[in-house]
């Protein structure tokens, strides 16, 4: 298996010299071996195809492939997949955090606080740096809880699930103590963009700018990504590969602006906004999707192209091993967590934005929303596997499910039932698969 | 011939070690000499792996001495060890099972671009360099080592070893999972090493592993030294006699020698 995967120093590889074995017709996972396109991501795209299709064809007038179902759906998945891409991080290096709903909600009382209580008395109303300072406390406080947490873990030794199991219930009960249980509304003007919303939206024209500008990075990354392999003399990606990627991740984003942008701002609120009457005005891409990809590609670097990531997998694929190698996995450990939870500090600050409040119970069940979107998106809970862009893909197909079957008028137990269905049997299809590419 | 009229590369003084009341490694010295192949045999259980651990750092002696190069030094961590040029190559085959071999050889010593990026193409360079040196049939740089065979997986384990100019090299049962062919050439590259001289210590259960390679030869029994022997000076039987009866071959009779077979 492995055999196809021979790399040669010299630029180009006799195929037929090296694989006299094969033969002439080629399947797809030929293909997408030669082009190196991870066979899972694929397959993860693929699930997703599926699950689109067949709720535009199966809810009332076709409403789920509209651009704003899919506007509301961009929105929705955001928060989770924020956390979702921390928690890869937290499951590969065998460690798990049952504590990321309670800690939103204490994190996002504490902004709800500052904002609404706090900082109107030292510097008024709606001031404009009001959101920058509730912003920081949330991510230092996040953060902190996090540090705090991973240190009890790889320090002190107690199990992640234990702790963060205690976690789940002390933050819980920290942020009903520290308003007592009242909700706290509404936030600061400025905050409530972050939540997205009619206002919390970068308007059509940013929104074609920032596509094209990821297209020009996206193919950018794949020209430096070339030199640098074509500098040692590596066998290069096959041209016909690079151009396919590009075209099609290209146009994939830029269908996506497109069809976003398609989703406008009600008459009434055009109207207020100045256009002409009959004029249609873009909403454009919401703050938080703006955020959570943002996110996605931090966190993609991180794990990636950074050492701490390298250990975070080297940890999860042998802890001793990594021990042994000299690497501070105790360290590691901590700012894993130190990560997740200043995450879980930015996730909060979107959801009370989304809400315009803060309550007690914000974020309640939200860690097995971003457990599973994670473990859909590949994350192995034994360890060392699993990938950022994975758990981002994870967390639509979770909204996706969510989305369409509200669309579809599904009552909510049998949303969850098919939710579960879903989660075992998209692990049990990745326990199935990789067991037979180990063979 | 082995100058050993010079500083010893390294030396162990009275090593202790006791697990709970258990004396795993109880007043053991040892030395090694560059260019120099050491034996370490011993049956299961007779401590060899726990004495080699307190050079290699993943478990600290409770008392004595180790001195490299002559001087006294603290090893308290893996990192210490390594800092030293005392490398490892653990019976395990301690490597990260879902990570490429140039990452494992890499692992924790990752070369970064000057913005503080893994450069992942330095370090397969470096590897593909290495490998050639090495096994030149190795060919799977790429792939999680996982996916690779005990041999391969050897190799990657030796280069990472290798790699970062090791004076003092830690071989912990290299051939326990390999092949003959495999092992032949585990066999050679240790040759090799030894006569860029390294000092190697080969620690085995079984006197046949390393016998042919060694240059001498440290018994250890319940956790003491039996002795230590040029390979010259003994025959597989009389080092067997040290492993199974803890007598030096000057103490051994022939009703013990015929009692092993």
């Amino acid at each position: 298996m492995a055999e196809t995967k021979v790399s040669t120093a010299e630029p180009e590889p006799k195929a037929p010299a090296q694989e006299p074995e094969e033969p002439r017709s080629r399947s797809w996972r030929e293909v997408l071996r030669s082009a190196e396109i991870d066979a899972r991501l694929v397959g993860l795209l693929g699930g997703l195809a599926i699950i689109w299709i067949v709720f535009a064809i199966s809810t009332p007038n076709h409403t789920f492939l509209t651009p704003r179902n899919l506007w509301n759906l961009s929105v929705q998945t955001a928060v989770v997949a924020i956390m979702a891409t921390g928690m890869v991080l937290i499951i590969v290096t065998r460690n798990i955090d049952l504590s990321v709903g309670a800690v939103m909600a204490a994190v996002g009382m504490a902004m709800a606080v500052v904002q609404h209580d706090w900082l109107p008395q030292w510097i008024g109303f709606d001031h404009p740096l009001t959101w920058v300072i509730a912003v920081a406390v949330g991510l230092a406080l996040g953060a902190a809880i996090g540090a705090f947490q991973g240190s009890i873990i790889a320090y002190v030794g107690v199990p992640s699930f234990i702790v963060t199991l205690g976690g789940f219930l002390v933050w819980r009960g920290v942020a009903w103590w520290m308003a007592s249980g009242q909700t706290i509304a509404p936030m600061d003007t400025l905050f409530r963009k972050l939540g997205g919303g009619s206002t919390g939206t970068v308007g059509g024209t940013w929104s074609w700018i920032l596509g094209i500008a990821a297209c020009a990075g996206i193919v950018l990354l794949q020209f430096a990504k070339r030199r640098q392999r074509g500098r040692y003399g590596f066998r290069l990606r096959p041209m016909w590969a690079e151009v396919a990627i590009a075209v099609i991740v290209c146009g994939a984003v830029l269908f996506g602006v497109w069809f976003l942008n398609r989703y406008y701002l009600p008459p009434a609120l055009a109207e207020q906004a100045g256009a002409a009457p009959g004029e249609n005005i873009s909403l454009g891409l919401a703050y938080p999707v703006l955020i959570a990809i943002g996110v996605g590609i931090v966190m993609t670097f991180i794990a990636t192209r950074r050492r701490f990531g390298r250990y975070v997998y080297g940890i999860g694929g042998n802890p001793e091993a990594a021990e042994l190698a000299g690497i501070k996995t105790k360290r590691t450990i901590v700012k894993t967590f130190t990560l997740m939870g200043l995450l879980v500090g930015l996730a909060a600050a979107v959801q009370i934005a989304r809400l315009n409040a803060a309550v007690s119970s914000l974020g309640t069940g939200m860690e097995l929303n971003v457990i599973a979107a994670a473990v859909i998106g590949g994350t192995s809970l034994s360890g060392g596997i699993g990938t950022i862009i994975g758990a981002l893909l994870g967390a639509l197909v979770m909204q996706s499910l969510v989305s369409g079957m509200v669309l579809m008028g599904v009552e909510a137990p049998l949303q969850d039932i098919v939710v579960g269905i879903v989660l075992v049997l998209a692990v049990t299809l990745d326990t199935i698969v990789r067991r037979r590419s180990a063979k | 011939m082995i100058d050993r009229s010079g500083t010893p590369l390294v030396e162990l003084r009275d090593i202790r070690v006791a697990f709970g009341g258990v004396h795993a490694v109880d007043g053991v010295s040892l030395d090694l000499y560059p260019g120099e192949v050491v034996g370490l045999v011993g049956g299961n259980g007779a401590g060899k792996t726990t004495l080699i651990r307190t050079l290699s750092g993943a478990h600290p002696a409770d008392s004595g001495q180790i001195l490299i190069e002559g001087e006294p030094v603290t090893i308290s961590h893996p990192r210490d060890a390594k800092a030293l040029g005392v490398e490892t190559i653990y019976q395990t085959l301690a490597l990260a099972d879902n990570i490429d071999a140039p990452g494992n050889v890499f692992l924790g010593r990752e070369l970064t671009t000057r913005f503080g990026n893994l450069d992942d193409s330095a370090m397969e360079d470096a590897t593909r360099k290495l490998m050639g040196r090495l096994n030149p049939k190795f060919q799977n740089f790429v792939v999680p080592v996982a996916s690779l065979s005990g041999g391969q997986r050897q190799s990657v384990a030796i280069a990472r070893a290798v790699h970062f100019n090791a004076r003092i090299l830690i071989m912990d049962e290299p051939t326990a999972a390999l092949g003959p062919a495999e092992t032949r050439q585990v066999g050679d590259l240790i040759k090799r090493l030894r006569e860029e001289g390294l000092g190697i210590f080969l620690i085995s259960h079984d006197i046949h592993d390393v016998y042919d390679l060694s240059d001498r030869i440290s018994v250890m029994l319940q956790g003491k030294l039996v002795g230590t022997v040029n390979k010259t000076d003994v025959t597989t039987d009389e080092v067997l006699a040290m492993i199974i009866l803890g007598k030096l071959p000057g103490e051994v009779t022939e009703t013990d020698l015929a009692e092993l077979h």
